[in-house]
């Protein structure tokens, strides 16, 4: 059970503007302006759910995830995660997550992958019998036999998504975060990503936050979507309540967006 | 304890992990390697040449100086061998790469620790190792157990004052990362100038190294007592005074990444 | 040509931005100038005699050193263009209709003056505030120093067609890291960066003043500070610009060859 209640979040930022004569400017005296990443954010997110978290660029996604991972701590309000408060004891919290930053990569660059799952093994100082059932229910799931012993720089992007994900899933977390997990992946990868994150909430009743601005992710796998923009949440409710007549999901999430104002 | 060996463990899963992948690389590794060398021998020249021309300074002799610069690099490629992910902390920062630290039940030094671990600091080493026999065999130094122990002590704690400064550019990294290039002062700065005993660039210089970044402690000090210019057992202990240094650097790095959580970035 | 001059702006716009780099770059540069007199005073102290400058010549060429370093220095080269190169990104620039030579040599030009520019003068006044003999001292005369202005452009000319040899050598290499230290180092030390030229022995030193590296801080710096001057003005002069003409007219080529070499295999 996730719950967020009144989070404030806000970061002062530096201002520049372009030309020598204010470039030279801000050698002396620099302008700062106060962003608010996030104001009043509440929601609460039951265990086993799934839920798409959807908003333009800079309307306070990551700002959120970070908050629910224990990177980030808020300026006000108060947030629990199965009655844990994430950025206090940071090391019992995140033993319990699992997080793929679809951008950034958590394996070694130049060695087989499994070298990476097994140093992961014990950095989350995963007991041998359990990694080696979730290795294999992961391999098994994920078709990732062939991949293991190959050089992570030797993967496609489809492939190193599919090791990514396992990688994240070694230590059995029951909270899931999912950072634009289908980003520049082709269509048979994002089918098989899909395909695998529902079934892994289903058997495993994982809870999985999704971020992403593929629409199709957030409509094969969420019911429900949380939509924030400027830093407020501005709907929360399932796909359905929005979706006029025949309209595509992205023209009803284009259409939100326009509504909102953002 | 069981922890403790855990960490341990952790980290030696690390460096294997580190040193596989550089071996990817082998040609890449052995050029780099080279170009370490080739980077302090530089400095050795200069060295070789200036005494070519006086033959002394301040009364330590070609050799004496050799010496003292050889244990200073040693102190120093040691630091940077492992506590290379300090040192490139800016470019983690950058990356966003911390937040992947912070999502894991470890500590974050011990992570951040692993993540980089340079061999090819060896070029350094080995050189260093070259001009430390070569002096060893030129001075016309008394070796007792002591003078053994002093020189033991001071890479410990010379490898201790380093790696508490590139701490220190760690933290500063959560702030800002902009300008840090100030801190080669005390890195780069100190390799390079730490060749003469520091005592050639005078009293005041030898204060500041002494109270306020402890270079004296690990470097002129225990190496008047090689020499024999100093008799007191003290300056065989002194280099692990440094050891201290690091209690405040590592405050400020809690206080970064205190900051770190605050701000997000 | 004027699109390697937008190059330029843009570069040294960007250069001129980075006031926290160049505060501590300021900082850096002092404690360093700092420390460098202080060993040439410790040696000056062991034996006047050996000294081959005097000593003031001595620390205005360590100031000057460090207040210039950005002009100077090998290894102040980009990464963004090595990276380039390692990555395939070249491709891109290979698209445009710029001669990638010519715009990666307005690019650096940039890069160095808008650093050099900032921190140059800060050194410079403090140091000249220092007592002599550690200060900085007042050129030799008007025509020193107006020699010292164009030599010093000359130097930058040719530490940047050196530099662009070294990016065009990457093309052909395995490991532009490895490659990069060992030509650093190589000009560092026989530009006189490590220690000046004068200091070493005679016999090296005439063969050290043919090569390119001698062109390119040695000239400059003392000239200003009257180590050179009169007759012996001519022969660095002329050999700093036969040089920039060779190095920019072989780095041309060898760039041209590995464009088509990289247009051939695809990167």
């Amino acid at each position: 059970m996730i719950t967020m209640k009144n989070v404030c979040k806000s970061y002062k930022v530096a201002r520049r503007n372009a030309g020598l004569k204010q470039a030279c400017k801000s050698l002396f005296h620099r302008e700062y302006e106060t962003i608010h990443a996030l104001s009043d954010v509440s929601f609460t997110i039951g265990d086993g759910e799934m839920v798409g978290y959807i908003g333009p660029n800079g309307a306070g996604k990551s700002s959120t995830i970070k908050i629910l991972s224990g990177i980030l701590t808020p300026d006000s309000g108060t947030c629990d995660v199965n009655g844990r408060v994430p950025w206090k004891n940071r090391m019992q919290h995140v033993k319990n997550i699992g997080v793929v930053f679809g951008q950034k990569s958590q394996l070694w660059w130049d060695v087989p992958v499994i070298d990476s799952f097994e140093l992961l093994r014990d950095i989350y100082s995963i007991p041998e019998e359990l990694y080696h059932t979730n290795l294999e229910e992961l391999q098994e799931l994920l078709d990732l036999k062939q991949l293991l012993r190959t050089p992570t720089r030797q993967l496609s992007l489809g492939q190193r998504m599919r090791c990514e994900i396992a990688a994240s899933l070694l230590h059995s977390p029951d909270l899931l975060f999912l950072d634009e997990p289908t980003i520049g992946l082709d269509a048979v990868s994002k089918l098989a990503v899909r395909e695998f994150i529902l079934k892994r909430n289903e058997t495993h009743k994982t809870t999985v936050i999704l971020t992403t601005h593929d629409m199709q992710d957030i409509e094969a796998l969420t019911k429900r979507i949380i939509l924030i923009g400027k830093g407020q949440i501005l709907l929360d409710g399932s796909l359905g309540d929005i979706k006029e007549g025949n309209a595509t999901i992205d023209e009803t999430v284009a259409q939100l967006y326009r509504s909102y104002n953002i | 304890m069981e922890k403790k060996k855990c960490g341990l463990q952790l980290y030696i899963h690390y460096i294997s992990i580190n040193v596989r992948s550089m071996m990817q690389y082998k040609s890449s590794f052995v050029l780099t390697v080279i170009g370490q060398f080739l980077v302090s021998f530089n400095v050795f020249l200069g060295i070789y040449f200036m005494f070519q021309r006086f033959h002394q300074v301040k009364g330590y002799t070609y050799s004496e100086v050799l010496l003292c610069f050889s244990i200073m690099l040693m102190e120093f490629s040691l630091a940077e061998c492992f506590a290379r992910g300090f040192d490139t902390f800016s470019t983690m920062v950058k990356k966003g790469e911390f937040d992947r630290v912070m999502v894991r039940p470890r500590n974050e030094i011990l992570q951040v620790l692993g993540s980089k671990f340079e061999l090819t600091r060896i070029g350094r080493m080995l050189q260093a190792i070259v001009m430390f026999i070569y002096g060893i065999a030129c001075s016309e130094i008394q070796w007792t157990v002591a003078k053994v122990l002093t020189i033991v002590f001071m890479l410990v704690g010379g490898m201790a004052l380093f790696t508490g400064i590139f701490l220190i550019y760690a933290a500063l990294c959560f702030f800002t990362l902009d300008g840090l290039e100030f801190m080669n002062v005390l890195t780069d700065g100190a390799r390079e100038y730490g060749k003469y005993p520091i005592g050639v660039y005078g009293k005041r210089m030898v204060q500041i190294c002494t109270f306020i970044v402890p270079y004296a402690l690990v470097q002129y000090y225990p190496f008047l007592y090689l020499l024999g210019r100093r008799t007191s057992g003290v300056y065989v202990v002194l280099p692990l005074l440094a050891i201290l240094f690091m209690f405040p650097c590592y405050g400020l790095w809690r206080v970064g990444v205190r900051h770190y959580k605050s701000s997000g970035s | 040509m004027k699109k390697y001059l937008s190059f330029f702006r843009i570069r040294f716009l960007m250069g001129v931005q980075y006031r926290a780099a160049a505060l501590a770059g300021v900082v850096t540069q002092f404690v360093w100038g700092g420390m460098e007199i202080l060993i040439f005073k410790a040696f000056y102290e062991a034996n006047a005699e050996a000294f081959p400058m005097t000593f003031q010549a001595t620390t205005s060429y360590i100031w000057l050193q460090q207040a210039f370093l950005a002009f100077f220095m090998a290894w102040m080269m980009e990464s963004e263009i090595f990276d380039s190169i390692v990555n395939g990104n070249i491709a891109y620039e290979l698209c445009r209709p710029v001669r990638i030579y010519s715009m990666w040599f307005a690019r650096s030009v940039a890069n160095r003056l808008s650093k050099g520019v900032l921190r140059c003068f800060p050194i410079l006044i403090f140091a000249a505030f220092l007592p002599a003999p550690y200060g900085m001292a007042a050129p030799e005369s008007i025509s020193s120093f107006l020699w010292f202005l164009l030599t010093m452009v000359l130097g930058l000319l040719v530490t940047v067609s050196f530099c662009m040899l070294i990016y065009v050598l990457t093309f052909f290499t395995i490991s532009p890291q490895g490659l990069r230290i060992f030509f650093v180092s190589m000009v560092e030390f026989f530009a006189g960066s490590v220690i000046p030229l004068p200091f070493f022995p005679d016999k090296i030193r005439t063969i050290m003043e043919l090569l390119p590296f001698a062109a390119m801080q040695n000239v400059p710096l003392r000239i200003y500070s009257g180590d050179l001057a009169g007759t012996y003005l001519i022969k660095p002069i002329v050999l700093q610009v036969i040089w920039l003409i060779l190095l920019t007219v072989f780095g041309y080529f060898l760039c041209r060859y590995a464009e088509k070499r990289v247009s051939l295999q695809g990167g």
